[in-house]
């Protein structure tokens, strides 16, 4: 098992650009996601880690060793297609052993271990079976186990949950989660979705044009976004954003939007231009009779044990996120205040955030 | 109304006429190639009897024929010689001659043999490369070069027979085993080609990714992964280039006259020796017919899914 770094990654096909000076270090026995809409470069980050397209520029190491222009087999990881891959004129057995077949070991080796591998997986009763007959589930299975008999330096996988139907993904996610626990690899996981990311990561990179945007815990990913694209991206519903139309200075602690006053954390850094944003979670706003932004109820969505109320005001569409228990229709008549002080201030030119006593 | 079957599935009634129109076809074509058959099974006065007989006494005089030389002798040498050793010997003896030894025919077979599917598995192994890398690599003027290679069928090959006829005697070829392999395979190359390059486009290219990843380098993982999976192609392939190399003629008559002449251009010459033998004629056709047709049947589970291949995304 090996850390992996890589360093001013660069990737163009042609005109195009998928992976822009990407900066990156995954620790050792991590489980790392890299998050991000179809197109951001996350795959392609992934695949130039696995050896199966070349860097334009760039370094890519794992361990101690620079790996960027050697061939994929060259560099002791192992890959989870999204496909899976499973070569469909093999059987379950010669699937597991075709890895360790490659590298020379003995017939008695191949079988503990592939046989070791299958127990782990819970697959050791299909070891004969044909792939073709295998549900989806199983499939995948015997895709990790592929990847797990040679005991690689690192595991990547590329979206492998996602053409499995969303009940089982939901045990899969466990189940990997678990496997990661008992084997301790370092694992690089793309998918775009973000409740697998949330569930598995020991850390999300979240991509967006090409571009690592922020690499953090989860936790600090949804709570403490870096950018605007990250605010909006991670959470479901994504931020709101009020659009502020005056610079923010250092010190300040309260903004004016359209003649309300809202309190915000104190600003530790000045805007650049005149034109920001203020962002708050659904969560962090809060439903109030006398104060707060005025507006009337457009959609209540029922998401079991909350409710999502989406608002016209003047600011344009605001999603509330509320207790189950708040009564209200459609057309009322409501005013949105923030619950705490768990706002961003994000710069109108670079879509950054501005440092503040919640964001540093 | 019967709405017990699917809206979708033919009625019984245009299933009937379906199944009749394949029963005439099957019994039109079957036709000739059975009375091949027969001819090759009759003796020689009853292959040209007239009317022409169905029910006929059978008899293996056209394949003696087929297999040997004869010469025809007077009746006071044929009493002067021993006893026939063997049927085939008396046989001949009853046709007052007496075989003077084997007839070309065997090695002609066997040189169709080595040319059908040598040039076979060389079109096939050739094609698969190139269509690999035409399928899977960034090749500099891909859409041009596999125009160029399908341009090579646009005009019957015969229509090169001139330049290739001194351009073999210049390079040797002519009349080799070797030479008409190459010129078979590159007839059937451009075919091979554009049928595998669709085949390998339907590999998803995951699958010799995992191989390279599980540490194969690309020829091997293409052997070991890619190979197997275009079984189906390869197999249709396969089919189509072993009937063109099989039934070639014009070539096979233009360039071999003794060392590497195929059985076509030699079927036709047992016609001049000692008039017309439709037996041995027969025998010589439906022996050329069974590699082709075993080969066919060997391949055809695979020869059906080749050509719906890639109709239906799976």
């Amino acid at each position: 098992m090996s850390q992996i770094k890589i360093t001013n990654l660069q990737k163009s096909f042609g005109d195009f650009t998928a992976v822009k000076n990407s900066n990156l270090t995954i620790n050792d026995k991590e489980f790392f996601v890299l998050l991000g809409p179809s197109g951001c470069g996350k795959t392609t980050t992934l695949r130039m880690i696995a050896g199966l397209e070349l860097p334009t520029s760039g370094e890519i190491y794992l361990g101690e060793e620079e790996v960027g222009m050697l061939r994929a087999s060259e560099r002791d990881i192992a890959f989870v297609f999204q496909l899976f891959a499973l070569y469909p004129h093999m059987n379950v057995r010669n699937n597991l052993s075709f890895p360790l077949k490659m590298q020379g070991y003995k017939r008695s080796d191949i079988k503990l271990r592939v046989e070791e591998a299958a127990k782990l997986l819970r697959i050791d009763h299909i070891l004969n079976s044909n792939i073709s007959s295998l549900s989806g589930g199983d499939r995948q299975r015997v895709a990790l186990g592929r990847a797990l008999v040679r005991r690689p330096k690192a595991f990547l996988m590329d979206e492998p949950l996602g053409t499995l139907d969303a009940e089982f993904r939901e045990l899969m996610c466990l189940e990997l989660k678990k496997l990661h626990l008992d084997i301790g690899a370092t694992t690089v996981y793309v998918t775009h979705d973000q409740l697998e990311a949330m569930s598995l990561a020991d850390r999300i990179a979240v991509m967006d044009g090409g571009e690592i945007l922020q690499a953090d815990e989860p936790n600090i990913i949804y709570n403490k976004p870096k950018t605007k694209f990250v605010a909006s991206f991670i959470g479901s519903p994504g931020m709101n954003f009020f659009e502020i139309d005056e610079g923010i200075s250092k010190d300040q602690s309260f903004v004016n939007i359209e003649g309300t006053k809202f309190n915000i954390p104190k600003q530790l850094e000045e805007s650049k231009g005149n034109k920001n944003f203020f962002g708050i979670r659904p969560e962090n706003l809060t439903l109030s009779n006398n104060e707060g932004l005025k507006g009337s109820v457009y959609g209540v969505e029922y998401l079991g044990s909350r409710k999502i109320i989406t608002i016209k005001t003047s600011l344009g569409e605001i999603k509330v996120k509320t207790d189950i228990s708040v009564n209200i229709k459609l057309k009322e008549n409501v005013q949105v205040k923030p619950l705490n002080n768990n706002i961003i201030i994000f710069d109108g030119e670079t879509d950054k955030s501005l440092n503040s006593e919640f964001i540093q | 109304m019967d709405t017990s079957r699917s809206y979708l599935e033919p009625s019984s009634f245009s299933k009937k006429i379906a199944a009749a129109i394949i029963i005439i076809y099957t019994v039109i074509t079957l036709i000739p190639i059975s009375w091949m058959v027969m001819t090759s099974f009759k003796n020689v006065d009853s292959a040209i009897s007239y009317p022409p007989e169905v029910l006929f006494e059978p008899s293996l005089e056209g394949y003696v024929n087929l297999f040997t030389n004869r010469s025809r002798q007077s009746p006071e040498y044929l009493d002067s010689l021993p006893p026939p050793k063997n049927w085939y010997e008396e046989l001949v003896r009853s046709r007052e001659m007496v075989i003077t030894g084997p007839s070309k025919f065997l090695g002609r077979y066997s040189n169709s043999m080595i040319i059908g599917f040598g040039s076979t598995f060389a079109s096939v192994f050739l094609g698969a490369l190139a269509a690999y890398a035409f399928s899977r690599f960034r090749v500099p003027l891909k859409d041009d070069l596999l125009f160029f290679i399908l341009s090579t069928r646009m005009f019957p090959p015969i229509a090169v027979a001139v330049p290739i006829f001194i351009m073999y005697r210049k390079l040797g070829l002519g009349d080799t085993h070797l030479g008409m392999i190459i010129l078979y395979t590159v007839v059937n190359l451009s075919l091979a080609v554009w049928l595998l390059k669709g085949f390998m486009d339907e590999i998803p290219k995951e699958y010799e990714e995992a191989a390279m990843i599980d540490g194969y380098s690309r020829l091997q993982a293409f052997f070991k992964v890619v190979l197997p999976q275009a079984m189906t192609g390869i197999a249709a392939t396969a089919i189509f280039c072993m009937i063109f190399s099989w039934n070639e003629y014009a070539f096979a008559v233009l360039l071999t006259q003794f060392n590497a002449q195929t059985a076509p251009p030699f079927i036709p010459t047992i016609i001049g020796e000692g008039g017309l033998d439709w037996p041995a004629i027969g025998a010589g056709t439906t022996l050329f017919l069974l590699p082709v047709m075993i080969f066919t049947i060997i391949l055809r589970k695979h020869l059906l899914r080749g050509i719906t291949f890639g109709a239906v995304r799976k």
